[in-house]
């Protein structure tokens, strides 16, 4: 993504004036009002932009269709500006201030159990859209990005299948690291494989020479590395230039979400592979529609990554709640929301799984080609089986906890 | 106590009272419990900084540690009051170590920011990786950099089901902030303070009349990170999360400037540095013209170019020219900087 | 066998890029006694440049070795001119106008560039030792870490320019006397140092995924690099990193990345705690 400050501020205002030609009757007191708070400044805004891109595109859409119950939606947003402190802030002033009928945003875990009990205790509906490690199982939130299991239960065998039993994994130090390294080990062992080292690195390493050296002496026949973030993409790059990415096959899970592939050229990038819920190379009417929207609203497409694409869902699958509960009445909603609602959004159909609160989607094999993301398999409603397991709202409706998941 | 020390104690308590009064009125309780926080924070460095000549690049240290101790003691007792204490405690002690270390060191002013510095940075990477399931004290998970969330919350002493929080947390910060800024004065004003000064004036000169130099040092040092700490712990109180960005260098610069800005060598000065600048912070979120960091940058520049005694200082100087009385005390600033030239 | 040659390898270049990284506030630090804070963000500044310039069609070598030198020297020279040269002799107030100007620089870069990760790829392809695969590139940043300290010290040593900036380094009132002024001695200081910092940058562009921010994980290191040296230029640069880098490396290798960056910080406790002036007031006294 390279969307320019002066881009968005063009769109912005397209998007204004846009709002400036509904009746004035409509945006007033009568509202509906959904709350945003991403990060759209400071070290991660690479996610959060996107996202609060989507999130205007997703209200733009619900508007120009009539918006809900016969009222328009009205955003309010906050900028937390990487900053833990402000989640708690915003979230106050989002639930206590302005009264919001709905909460879509955060977007490190940590962020969003900054906020998840403000928005419990006042009773407002939160939806979290984003990829994380799983086992957040509370009444209140929506997760309608992909678990740890839905991306490696599919990319684990495949990537063997092609390569061989030794796997060696590198992650990120930090607790979707450590989650998604387990459940690789065990979805490596189970596919008779071997894991023959583990490595986790914190969020700011990015010297990997040591690294390559100690992973050529282990010699694998897969490395799985989800890394994230800037510092790590840089793991991929040494990783080209020690001329190891013609010798040991790569995977990972989080490479891509920040639309990482892009940056990497096609020779450092090339043949890595990777399972999502979305791909702009997705062919079907509904990413394409998608997509020309997106570049109608803010002049190109490259911005649109995974999150992006989460959030949009994650609006669209409130707003078909709050449609068939036919009030926005807090408990209506969560009760429609769990009857099983689907939507079919940019990257296939996604349904709510009423026992977590998680997603059932579809998960894309691909791998990276000429600096996209070609789609290899696809595999359809995939289950959150990681906080399946730990999870049951359906019989411990009062449960608030994030667990963490026993391998 | 004599009596200018008596109409300062009034004083502050009549406006803070005032101020405790009418600033609910303007800005959301929650918001001002946070200001309250980070100005007392800002305190805490103004203390050493602005009194002890410490300049002390990694405060946001104690900060952390003070929440972190806080967190995981809470975790573990499920009650308030014992980790509020440990937060103070340990981590003045954690600094009168490093103090001690540093100063009988004889280490001075660069070389003491990059040691702060560093021991900032080691605690950072150190809680930063401590994610994996191995990493617990007593029932407390660590975290990493996801950082501990749901520990107890401030209580009634002794009943921890009688939480305290929302307008009545805003009072019990508020009343804190008055306390320690009415300790701060009262040690400002002991011989203990005004030989802190003589040293930050002039080191050798106190060493040479017969000043132990380096243990004064390190309980001034001390004495900041204890107020620190108390300030983290408020913090993790407030936000119900701790995470190992409170050890960031950004948190760090930040108390800097705050410092800077309001006006060092002031009590009153970091205080209002840190709830302005805080609160200018939460503002400029909620717009997305200008990027907010270059907005804070600037803030930095222009007030070491144009106003470099802060904003409490000059606005001092401004009032009295008005009102007509002759400026009394010399700028502590200019005298600082003296020193460092 | 090739073990150990790869990891000499990588040691040499943990030394290497520690000069690097370092050299541009050193000369900064040594003749002027400016901390610049800015220094990291100078480093992004020179990543930037190169990208751009590689993106415009420049050849990635004269981007590198030229072009982001010459961008980063001269918005040097802009902020000597508009900030620090209001502020010498006051080393505080000068570190804290750095600091607001990395924040100002990071915000600028966010706002022009954005924040997603860039960056171009290696030039020098990787090839084998035996067994393993290295990273060709680090046999370049070796390279030009050690022509660049033979040129600080042919400069420094062998010309009429760096004879006056050795006296001002030693006694600014006295060039002054002599007729040098020290204003532009200054100036022209700050650029070199600028430049530097740019060709650092530009140099582990390749290696690392570029961000606004990235300035802030160099800042830490070189600081602690430059003060740990102490008062000599060029020895205290140079010993100062060879025993972080070595460090470092012995850490990374034994235990994980990780350990290694803790031990270097730790290495940098103990060293000032023993050594309060740096390495150079007690080793090496009086050399360059």
């Amino acid at each position: 993504m390279s969307l320019k400050r002066r881009e968005f501020l063009g769109a912005g205002a397209a998007a204004l004036a846009t709002a400036s030609l509904l009746p004035r009757a409509a945006l007033a007191a009568d509202t509906i009002k959904l709350g945003s708070i991403l990060d759209t400044s400071g070290i991660f805004d690479a996610y959060g932009k996107p996202m609060d891109q989507a999130t205007r595109l997703a209200v733009a859409d619900i508007n120009a269709a009539g918006g809900l119950l016969g009222r328009q939606v009205e955003i309010i947003d906050y900028d937390t500006q990487s900053d833990m402190a402000l989640y708690s802030q915003y979230a106050q002033k989002l639930t206590r201030q302005d009264r919001v009928d709905v909460v879509h945003g955060g977007i490190l875990s940590a962020s969003r159990e900054a906020i998840r009990q403000t928005m419990r205790k006042t009773d407002t509906l939160y939806f979290y859209n984003v990829q994380y490690e799983g086992g957040v199982c509370d009444r209140n939130i929506f997760v309608t990005g992909v678990t740890p299991t839905q991306q490696v239960e599919v990319l684990v065998p495949y990537a063997m299948k092609k390569s061989g039993p030794k796997v060696y994994i590198l992650a990120a130090d930090y607790n979707y690291g450590q989650i998604t390294a387990r459940w690789i080990q065990k979805f490596v062992e189970e596919n008779g494989g071997e894991v023959v080292a583990t490595d986790f690195f914190p969020l700011d390493v990015s010297d990997f020479g040591s690294t390559i050296t100690k992973i050529q002496q282990a010699s694998p026949d897969l490395v799985v590395a989800p890394l994230v973030g800037g510092a790590h993409l840089s793991f991929f790059r040494q990783w080209a230039a020690a001329g190891m990415n013609t010798k040991i096959p790569l995977a990972s899970t989080t490479m891509g979400v920040g639309n990482e592939h892009k940056v990497l050229t096609s020779a450092e990038g090339d043949g890595i592979m990777v399972a999502y819920n979305y791909s702009q190379e997705l062919d079907t009417p509904e990413n394409k529609a998608f997509k020309e929207k997106w570049k109608a609203a803010y002049g190109d497409t490259t911005g649109i990554h995974e999150l992006a694409v989460s959030t949009y869902q994650g609006i669209m699958l409130w707003a078909e709640g709050v449609k068939k509960a036919g009030s926005l009445e807090h408990d209506a909603v969560v009760e429609a929301l769990e009857s099983g609602i689907s939507i079919v959004g940019p990257a296939g159909n996604i349904a709510i799984d009423p026992q977590t609160h998680h997603a059932i989607l579809d998960v894309h094999i691909m791998e990276v080609e000429d600096q996209k993301m070609k789609v290899v398999e696809t595999l359809n409603q995939v289950a959150p089986v990681d906080t399946q397991a730990v999870c049951n709202l359906q019989e411990n409706p009062d449960d608030n906890m994030q667990y963490e998941i026993e391998i | 106590m004599d009596r200018s020390a008596v109409r300062d104690v009034i004083v502050t308590l009549v406006v803070s009272a005032i101020l405790i009064g009418v600033m609910p009125m303007l800005i959301s309780t929650y918001t001002l419990t946070v200001l309250i926080i980070y100005g007392m924070l800002g305190l805490s460095l103004g203390l050493i900084w602005g009194f002890g000549g410490i300049l002390c690049f990694g405060q946001a240290a104690f900060f952390g540690l003070g929440a972190y101790v806080y967190a995981i003691s809470a975790v573990n007792v499920g009650e308030s009051t014992l980790p509020m204490i440990l937060a103070v405690l340990l981590t003045a002690g954690f600094a009168a170590l490093l103090g001690a270390m540093m100063f009988y060191g004889r280490l001075t002013d660069v070389y003491l920011g990059v040691i702060t510095l560093v021991v900032t940075l080691i605690l950072f990477k150190f809680i930063n990786s401590t994610a994996g399931p191995q990493y617990v004290i007593g029932k407390a998970r660590m975290g990493g950099f996801n950082g501990i969330p749901g520990f107890q919350t401030l209580n009634v002493p002794g009943d921890p089901g009688a939480y305290i929080w929302g307008d009545a947390y805003y009072y019990v910060c508020a009343v804190a902030l008055i306390i320690v800024y009415l300790l701060v004065t009262w040690l400002l004003r002991s011989s203990f303070g005004r030989i802190a000064i003589g040293i930050r004036e002039n080191e050798t000169r106190m060493a040479l009349i017969g000043y132990d130099v380096a243990a004064r040092k390190t309980v001034l040092f001390a004495a900041g990170a204890g107020i620190a700490g108390l300030a983290g712990a408020l913090y993790a109180s407030w936000a119900e999360i701790v995470t190992p960005t409170l050890f960031s260098l950004g948190q760090s610069a930040e108390i800097i400037i705050w410092c800077i800005v309001g006006g060092l060598g002031t009590r009153l000065g970091p205080i209002v540095g840190a709830a302005g600048l805080a609160y200018l912070k939460f503002l400029l979120g909620q717009q997305s013209m200008i990027d907010n960091t270059l907005i804070m940058g600037l803030v930095l520049v222009i007030f070491v170019l144009f106003l470099p005694r802060g904003l409490v200082p000059a606005i001092g100087a401004l009032w009295q020219v008005s009102v007509g009385h002759k400026v009394r005390r010399r700028p502590a600033r200019r005298m600082r900087r003296a020193r460092n030239g | 066998m090739d073990i150990s040659f790869v990891i000499l390898v990588e040691m040499l270049y943990a030394i290497a890029s520690l000069v690097l990284i370092s050299a541009g506030l050193a000369v900064v630090f040594g003749m002027m006694k400016v901390i610049n804070l800015a220094h990291g963000e100078f480093m992004m500044m020179g990543g930037y440049a190169t990208i751009t310039a590689v993106q415009l069609g420049v050849n990635v070598f004269i981007a590198m070795l030229i072009v982001a030198p010459l961008v980063v020297g001269v918005i040097g020279l802009i902020v000597e001119r508009l900030v620090i040269r209001h502020l010498y002799g006051r080393l505080v107030d000068t570190m804290l106008a750095t600091w607001g100007l990395s924040l100002v620089f990071i915000g600028l870069a966010t706002m022009i560039f954005g924040n997603t990760t860039t960056g171009i790829s290696t030039p020098i392809p990787g090839f084998a030792v035996g067994d393993y695969q290295i990273n060709g590139y680090n046999f370049f940043i070796i390279v030009v870490a050690i022509l660049l300290v033979v040129l600080m010290y042919a400069v420094l040593k062998g010309t009429r320019a760096g004879l006056i900036a050795r006296g001002t380094m030693q006694r600014s009132d006295m060039a002054a006397a002599l007729g040098y002024s020290p204003d532009r001695i200054y100036m022209a200081t700050f650029f070199c140092g600028s430049a530097l910092s740019g060709l650092a940058g530009a140099i582990l562009a390749p290696l690392v995924g570029l961000v606004p921010t990235s300035g802030g994980a160099y800042i830490a290191k070189a600081f602690i690099t430059v003060i740990a040296g102490g008062p000599s230029l060029i020895a205290g640069l140079v010993s100062s990193a060879t025993s972080f880098g070595f460090v470092s490396q012995v850490f990374t290798f034994a235990i994980s990345p990780v350990i290694g960056e803790v031990a270097l910080l730790v290495a940098a406790v103990i060293l000032l705690r023993l050594m309060p002036q740096g390495i150079t007031s007690r080793f090496f006294k009086g050399k360059l």
